[in-house]
């Protein structure tokens, strides 16, 4: 495997970056995202000319319940609470240096979906951002052609999203099974 | 960035008017390898603006495959790229064993091994085959080549159980030994293709009218390829020294003794990117005989539990699939289903710089570059 | 540069050696005769085969014995429904990527070669327009009950019915199988066997442990009585030799 990138030189740099520690990833605030990409393209310790991947995560209002042992030996549950949030991931790799990867998050809410575009400094990006933008409904502001890219254009909706509920008569195929044929049968299953 | 159509005035002569011509090249269309449209505007034969369209073949498979287990996701992992299902599996496994920490028998990296390069060479032979195809030599190279496509598919039909669909990779290991004497057929299969590349090379790597068709045609700069995201040949093609199993060394491939073709002209034109192709195989070829080489008998399966259910975490996994760097994103929240499930599709990428390619060339030159992209919508749709 | 038209008579060398090439060496030959069972012995054509041999191929016909194509469900010896393995714990059910089999279990349950009276599936079916070959529904079967088929001519022109395999069109018994797969049947049935025989031995053992425990046991107590009816004299050769003794059997046993 190619060697991991230090991350504090970042952090001393923009101090509004954040490390997540658990993850390992830079947490960019969405209105810094071009200045920090721009710098790690740039700067000659990085060099990171090449973004990878480009992909939406969507986190629901969840908790989690984990089992830990405490110093007397007794089992304790702790809930974790993870908020509601809207990611969007680069993994960056320098082709020059062969090092990576560095992986940098700009977080957005749910609630108004939007992030800065990174098209104008990794062309990559374009068609990955499209494609966030057509399954998660993120707004890539800056972004040069957003129009949906998978999905067909009167499309409504955003399919990758965990709270998405396809309609129940869409596309529906037909199986042989008792069950299905039934509810075909009542109407309920339409095509 | 995007490269825009350059403002073009109609030119009018006299009383004669001119036009842009807008044409949909696509989606049924032999020359789009699957189901792909470009909208094309042409100035009589010259292509001045391109727009890819795709999505046909979409069915959600992220989605899918967040809904269900971590292995229950391997077998539709052989869709993405239906030419080459035994390195999408191995993309997948290598992501999710980042999640879980399993040791690797000996044999099944070797074996993982000889499966991925045997699969390089059935994707770029086939490749050449369709690429000459859309330069118009109908039928004959693509039946040589399909000719030696099939005796691998033969060897992965005899380890695996299917041709095309193996799905034969699982977390730690392969789902099954390969039977007696396949080791023996693979190294017969493997002796003999240089025999046929000599001859493809003969039939193809001269021929003037490939070299007027491709040559100087579809060019790429390296600092657009780079900036773009163009892994895999095409970025080789380019003059970027750059190939995963070199720099990631996943597997075992730090034991093998390859070399890594990339043009040195830094002109990165259909030829290259074909020529490319067709040095790889060689290297392939090299590495499959050192692999049949080292290969002892042992277990195939690490001990991996019954039921996969990793740690919080994530992780990225990548390869060098043979259409460039192939790579899965999971995030998993410690359930048996992965919270996020993303492939990283080289050939969907790859189409970024179509349009750039294209802008400027004969319409007839499109269907070349295209081609010489190396894209399969399966991947590209997803 | 070369002669001008150089390269393409040097393509025409090649497409002529390949074309005589390929009336001498099989190797060259761009088409393959559809092959049949034994892939070494190969006839000539699909009609030359003996009639009553191709009646009884055209149902076990394979294009390898590797190749896997469908489900199956595999029984033993003897009639489907009493030999069926299948214990309907739907296990492949809930794993299939696809979600295209359907099993219900039976009420009651019903003795099968020896072992234990078990539940066994009243449905079964599997729908094949759905079904992916995966195979995954094999690896997490835990009683070997579904193997894969290589039989693939199935089209129908009945979508619905045709297309959906019911349970006794999936039984096959397991000598069906052998004649497929014959490497992965041997292999299949020597692990079976094999997993039968360490759980007989275990068995064996633990009731021999049982049987020594038992017997250790009682001469202890018979001794111990004996030892009351002595009126408590103690026999110091012997005693230390039983306490120890009984505890490492009765470990044993466990």
């Amino acid at each position: 495997m190619s060697e991991a990138i230090p991350h504090d030189p970042v952090l001393q740099q923009f101090p509004e970056v954040e490390w997540e520690e658990e993850f390992g990833t830079l947490i960019v605030p969405t209105t810094k995202a071009t200045e920090v990409a721009i710098w790690l393209r740039d700067d000659h310790a990085f060099r990171l000319d090449y973004c990878s991947n480009v992909t939406g995560i969507d986190y629901l209002n969840r908790e989690f319940k984990e089992k830990v042992k405490n110093e007397e030996g007794k089992t304790e549950t702790i809930i974790h609470k993870d908020p509601a949030r809207m990611e969007v991931v680069y993994h960056l790799y320098s082709m020059e240096k062969r090092t990576g990867p560095l992986v940098m998050k700009q977080r957005t809410t749910r609630e108004k979906p939007e992030a800065q575009s990174l098209t104008p400094v990794w062309r990559s990006c374009e068609l990955q951002e499209r494609e966030i933008y057509d399954l998660f409904g993120i707004n890539f502001t800056g972004h040069p052609d957003q129009r949906r890219i998978l999905m067909w254009d009167e499309f409504e909706g955003h399919p990758m999203r965990k709270d998405y509920v396809e309609p129940f008569d869409y596309e529906w195929e037909p199986t042989p099974h008792d069950e299905i044929l039934e509810k075909h049968q009542k109407g309920k299953v339409i095509f | 960035m995007t490269a825009a159509a350059p403002n073009y005035e109609l030119i009018q002569q006299d009383d004669l008017e001119t036009s842009l011509l807008e044409v949909s090249m696509g989606p049924h269309h032999p020359s789009t390898h699957g189901v792909f449209r470009m909208d094309v505007k042409l100035d009589g034969e010259t292509v001045v603006d391109l727009k890819p369209v795709f999505g046909y073949l979409h069915r959600n498979h992220e989605k899918l495959a967040e809904s269900m287990s971590y292995l229950a996701s391997m077998p539709f992992t052989d869709r993405l790229d239906y030419f080459n299902s035994m390195t999408n599996n191995w993309a997948y496994a290598l992501a999710a064993e980042q999640l879980i920490e399993i040791e690797i028998p000996e044999r099944a990296e070797y074996l993982r091994v000889i499966m991925s390069e045997l699969t390089r060479l059935v994707n770029h032979v086939s490749l050449v085959g369709f690429f000459v195809n859309d330069l118009g030599a109908l039928g004959t190279p693509l039946l040589y080549a399909f000719r030696e496509r099939e005796k691998i598919l033969d060897l992965f039909e005899q380890a695996s159980g299917a041709r095309m669909m193996c799905n034969y990779f699982r977390f730690g290991g392969l789902r099954c030994d390969v039977p007696e004497g396949w080791l023996d057929r693979t190294r017969e299969v493997v002796d003999r293709f240089p025999k046929f590349l000599d001859e493809y090379e003969k039939l193809l790597c001269e021929n003037e009218i490939i070299l007027s068709r491709t040559q100087d045609v579809g060019n790429l700069s390296k600092e657009l390829a780079i900036s773009a995201g163009i892994t895999g040949p095409m970025l080789r093609a380019s003059g970027v020294n750059y190939d995963i199993r070199k720099v990631d060394n996943y597997g075992i491939y730090d034991r093998f003794k390859f070399r890594v073709p990339y043009s040195k002209g830094e002109v990165g034109d259909c030829y290259d990117r074909f020529m490319v192709r067709m040095l790889e195989m060689r290297e392939s070829i090299e590495i499959l005989k050192q692999a049949l080489d080292g290969i002892e008998s042992g277990p195939i399966m690490g001990n991996a539990g019954k039921v996969f259910k990793p740690a919080k975490a994530e992780a990225y996994g990548r390869v060098e699939a043979p259409k460039g760097e192939l790579g899965f994103y999971l995030v998993a929240d410690g359930t048996t289903q992965p919270y996020r499930y993303r492939v990283r599709p080289p050939s969907f990428i790859n189409l970024t710089v179509l349009q750039d390619m294209c802008i400027g060339q004969q319409v007839a030159d499109a269907v070349i570059i295209l081609g010489s992209i190396d894209i399969v919508l399966g991947e590209v749709d997803r | 540069m070369s002669l001008l038209g150089g390269g393409i008579f040097k393509g025409m060398a090649v497409t002529l050696r390949n074309f005589v090439g390929s009336y001498f060496d099989k190797e060259r030959l761009t088409t393959k005769e559809y092959a049949w069972r034994n892939d070494d012995k190969l006839p000539e054509r699909a009609g030359d085969y003996p009639k009553e041999e191709a009646e009884q191929l055209s149902d076990t016909t394979t294009v390898t014995h590797y190749s896997r194509n469908f489900p199956m469900l595999l029984h033993d010896e003897g009639e489907p429904m009493d030999t069926v393995r299948c214990v309907a714990c739907q296990i492949c059910e809930r794993e299939c990527p696809p979600q295209c089999i359907y099993i219900e279990k039976s009420k009651d349950k019903k003795e099968r070669g020896g072992n234990k009276a078990q539940f066994y599936p009243a449905t079964f079916d599997i729908d094949v327009s759905v079904c992916m070959s995966c195979q995954i529904c094999v690896e997490v079967c835990p009683f070997d009950a579904i193997v894969m088929n290589s039989q693939f001519e199935l089209s129908t022109p009945d979508r619905f019915g045709g297309l959906l395999l019911r349970r006794d069109d999936l039984l096959k018994s397991n000598d069906y199988y052998h004649k497929i797969h014959p490497e992965e049947a041997a292999a299949r049935d020597k692990r079976i066997a094999d997993e039968k025989a360490a759980k007989e031995a275990k068995k064996k053992a633990a009731e021999e442990a049982k049987k020594k425990a038992a017997e250790a046991k009682a001469k202890a107590e018979a001794k111990a009585k004996a030892k009351e009816e002595m009126g408590g004299i103690e026999k110091p050769t012997e005693t230390p030799d039983t306490p120890p003794a009984d505890t490492k059997k009765e470990g044993n046993a466990e």
